[in-house]
């Protein structure tokens, strides 16, 4: 009888030890998670190539501040949405608004060709850049900003889809991450948080 | 600048207002509010929004659409999962009795497929919704510029 009792404490001696080792564990998670991954590991080295057909990389950009988005031209909804709010906002902050350069990363560089680009982005600003590349070109960058993409499942053929990260990321002039919007951003919401880092 | 362009201007500077007044449909106890979709420079699939609102005592359900300008139109949804957007074909979006249903960007949509022609700014089409009540309804719809997040009517 003692004995199971003895096994008994012990079982739960070791849990409680479990439980305190898992709060501490995630205590320790959180304080360097949120120190990391939100700000510096976003963004990285990258190369390109516009839609005038020209390879580029992040040294290109250096002297003002990004306004990035992954996309691709086939989307109907999101991406002109998220277009249309950098595109606004910039022009919420006129003069001023010259200082960022807002770029369309394309995660669908099997369509999405430089030429395609090129009329894609001057309809939402003329200042609009359209990068696009090899599949491994732009693996590599949507790896840097982690940003996610696949072909929808199931999809054939010239009409798929493709499933998408959502996120506009601010960069500095350096090309070091500031901050990023959702999807629900506003324009003026955006053009706010850009003022603060001019 | 010519004759020929400033006609054009006055030309649509008369038409625009008047295709934004005129931008109400009724059918049955539906009301439809404001259809637009963006401009693009090329054939890609836009997206058609509008807001339909109900105000019989009978739930209704968009079921499809279609339209001249478009090989196929589709009812889509867009979907948030871990920050990823997914869209996804519906079978009918729902108009609740005493309510509404808002097709807007990041929500339901018209998904049009197979364009004609490019959409250019200020271009209007027919689409013809399919309601399971009231039947085929059709409508105006407006395009406005390739980045607007919401009608300017």
């Amino acid at each position: 009888m003692s004995s199971v009792w003895t096994r008994r404490a012990l079982i739960a001696v070791l849990l409680a030890a479990l439980v305190l080792c898992g709060i501490l564990l995630f205590k320790l998670y959180e304080r360097y998670a949120g120190e990391d991954s939100g700000s510096a590991d976003i963004g990285g080295p990258f190369e390109l190539v516009n839609q005038d057909g020209k390879t580029v990389t992040e040294a290109d950009f250096k002297g003002k501040l990004l306004l990035i988005y992954f996309g691709y031209t086939y989307c109907p909804d999101a991406c002109p949405t998220a277009l249309g709010v950098m595109a606004a906002a910039l022009g919420k902050l006129d003069v001023a608004g010259e200082r960022v350069t807002p770029i369309l990363i394309s995660i669908d560089p099997a369509r999405d060709t430089p030429e395609a680009l090129k009329d894609y982005v001057a309809a939402f600003h003329p200042r609009l850049v359209g990068l696009t590349g090899s599949e491994e070109q732009v693996a590599k960058a949507a790896k840097a900003y982690r940003a996610f993409y696949q072909k929808q499942p199931g999809a054939t053929g010239e009409g798929y889809l493709m499933d998408h990260s959502t996120l506009i990321y601010l960069m500095d002039a350096e090309g070091k991450f500031l901050t990023y919007f959702g999807p629900q951003a506003t324009p003026d919401e955006v053009a706010e948080a850009i003022r603060r880092y001019l | 600048m010519n004759r020929r362009h400033l006609l054009l201007i006055a030309a649509a500077c008369t038409l625009a207002p008047l295709a934004a007044a005129a931008h109400e449909f009724k059918a049955g106890d539906l009301v439809i509010h404001h259809p637009w979709a963006r401009a693009g420079a090329q054939t890609r699939p836009g997206a058609g929004y509008v807001v339909i609102e109900n105000h019989g005592a009978a739930a209704d359900r968009l079921t499809g659409a279609e339209s001249r300008i478009a090989e196929m139109v589709e009812l889509h949804t867009h979907v948030m999962e871990n920050g990823v957007a997914k869209m996804t074909q519906v079978e009918a979006i729902d108009v609740p009795a005493g309510g509404k249903a808002e097709l807007k960007p990041h929500g339901f949509h018209l998904m049009l497929m197979g364009l004609k022609q490019p959409l250019a700014e200020g271009d209007t089409f027919p689409v013809t919704l399919v309601f399971e009540r009231a039947g085929k309804v059709e409508v105006t719809f407006v395009t406005e510029a390739a980045g607007a997040t919401e009608s300017a009517h």
